[in-house]
């Protein structure tokens, strides 16, 4: 049956809206706990344990991928180089693409992924087995609790686990590197931070704690407004990778922007 | 003086109403079981006592104090004067049975770990859990879990306990060990507010009673007031499973 004009137009119009209370309902949410944050109790005990947890739960998923990705870098970069005899800038050029770029994107990727999965899932079966209303029952701010506190440890693990990936993709490089022309540690890393400043390192890493913010503000919230039992914790947890790697993604070009105003790019 | 008092309260999610203009008083001490078929507003007439659910019009009164127009803390200090049982324990999954236990303790009291240890424990015992401390809930039986409940519920002696459907899926020596708890835990001053669909057990432990069917309270009294009903779905009701 074909489709009529009008109720296409009724479906996407509905698909907007849809989209717009989602995102309203989403930002709502974040400045929600923007606020609660700041206020009392602070919850350090909780936060300490998430900042561990998303510690222990992404490190190795971190390690492992910088070391690999500072590998594939470090062959395109000297593949790049060569052709223009600068083999010796091939530390500073991994060096400044890792810590101002690559680093901190791949890292929120990564850690949306294991994280924020993670967050989805557990505070949406948290939902649908009414632990969240027992908490509400007991007397505690579930949101607090439960949303405030990792969105927290996220913000402080983020930065972490950021320059671990930076370091790590530093040593994949080396690596390969060392393999090629026989570069010594010392030569390598000399090199590497010729060219870098606090400027590169500092801003780069501390968008990552906007990432952080941003991953478990989606997986929360997806958690916090699961239905529909074991197949709506499966789709918060899918949904809360998605979002996070598409609020990373859009953010970054923001942020970007805004560093690039307040540390202008140097040349030359 | 009232523990709980139901003005006009009713509620709707979306066409269905759950709840329409059911008002009931419950003084302290006694033992309320509210009655009914599944699905008839039973688990929401709990969640609104608890604050869970905000009716869409009428009054809930805990302790004098309407808990539909509190929030933040306010509501958290009436909520610490009730225990929740839900139906199906809501245990946290991520915590040792016996730091569920605990954890009321420890968000409202001052006690030390030592202490809340050993009352964690003695609730424990109280309900037959004593060597369950440091199990995790997954690796408890469906009964178990009710009963590691039951103890949450009552680990800060809340004057109030909201019990809902305590006998749910449990076998009948159980169930019958719970209904003792219960009542014992009446004979100590405390509020009970029981949802269940088992009659025999409702009589052990009830003094007053209501039954509800499609939102609305079609009785409400004693045992040989509902007994005595003329109501055919009280009387189908109260005399199901041997109650009659």
């Amino acid at each position: 049956m074909p489709i009529r004009p009008s109720s296409a137009i009724d479906r996407v119009g509905a698909s907007v809206l849809d989209l717009f209370a989602f995102v309203g309902a989403l930002a709502l949410f974040g400045a929600r706990a923007g606020v609660e944050a700041v206020r009392p109790p602070y919850e350090p005990r909780e936060i300490a344990r998430h900042v561990y947890q998303f510690g222990t739960r992404s490190a190795p998923l971190i390690l492992t991928a910088g070391v690999a990705i500072g590998v594939v870098l470090s062959m395109h970069t000297r593949a790049s180089l060569e052709r223009f005899g600068a083999e010796a800038m091939i530390p500073a050029g991994l060096a400044i693409a890792l810590i101002r770029e690559t680093g901190p994107l791949t890292a929120g990727l990564l850690v949306s992924g294991r994280v924020g999965a993670g967050i989805g899932a557990e505070i949406g079966a948290m939902k649908v087995t009414e632990q969240i209303d027992a908490l509400e029952a007991t007397a505690v701010d579930a949101f607090k609790y439960l949303a405030v506190t990792r969105i927290v440890a996220l913000m402080i693990a983020m930065p972490l686990l950021t320059l671990m990936m930076d370091f790590s993709g530093m040593f994949g490089g080396y690596l390969a590197e060392a393999a090629v022309s026989g570069m010594s540690w010392s030569l390598y890393f000399e090199r590497a931070f010729t060219y870098i400043t606090y400027s590169d390192l500092i801003p780069a890493t501390i968008k990552t704690i906007v990432f952080g913010y941003l991953i478990a503000v989606a997986a929360s919230y997806l958690g916090f407004t699961t239905s529909r039992g074991t197949e709506g914790v499966g789709e918060a947890s899918t949904r809360s990778v998605v979002m996070g790697s598409m609020l990373i993604i859009l953010s970054d070009v923001v942020l970007v922007k805004i560093i690039f105003f307040f540390y202008p790019p140097v040349s030359g | 003086m009232t523990a709980v008092r139901f003005e006009r309260v009713s509620k709707r999610f979306g066409a269905l109403a759950v709840l329409d203009d059911v008002s009931f008083e419950i003084p302290q001490g006694q033992a309320f079981c509210l009655l009914g078929r599944s699905g008839t507003g039973k688990s929401v007439t709990l969640r609104h006592i608890v604050g869970l659910v905000r009716p869409d019009s009428g009054k809930v009164f805990v302790e004098d104090q309407d808990i539909t127009t509190l929030t933040g803390r306010a509501l958290g200090e009436v909520r610490t004067h009730m225990g929740f049982l839900f139906q199906n324990a809501a245990l946290f999954d991520s915590m040792t049975v016996g730091d569920n236990v605990a954890f009321p303790m420890r968000r409202h009291t001052k006690w030390s770990a030592g202490d809340i240890r050993e009352r964690a424990t003695k609730k424990l015992a109280d309900v037959g859990l004593e060597t369950a401390y440091d199990k995790m809930p997954a690796d408890l039986s469906g009964g178990m879990k009710k009963r590691a409940g039951l103890a949450r519920a009552m680990a800060l002696d809340p004057p109030i306990l909201l019990v809902d459907e305590p006998s749910a899926g449990l076998d009948p020596i159980t169930a019958k060990e719970i209904d003792e708890l219960l009542v014992e835990t009446k004979r100590g001053g405390t509020t009970l507010i029981v949802v269940t669909h088992n009659i025999p057990s409702a009589r052990v432990i009830g003094d007053d009673f209501a039954v509800l069917h499609d939102g609305r309270m079609l009785a409400h009294g004693t045992l040989q007031e509902l007994d005595a009903s003329s109501e055919p779905l009280v009387q189908a009701f109260m005399r199901s499973q041997g109650g009659g």
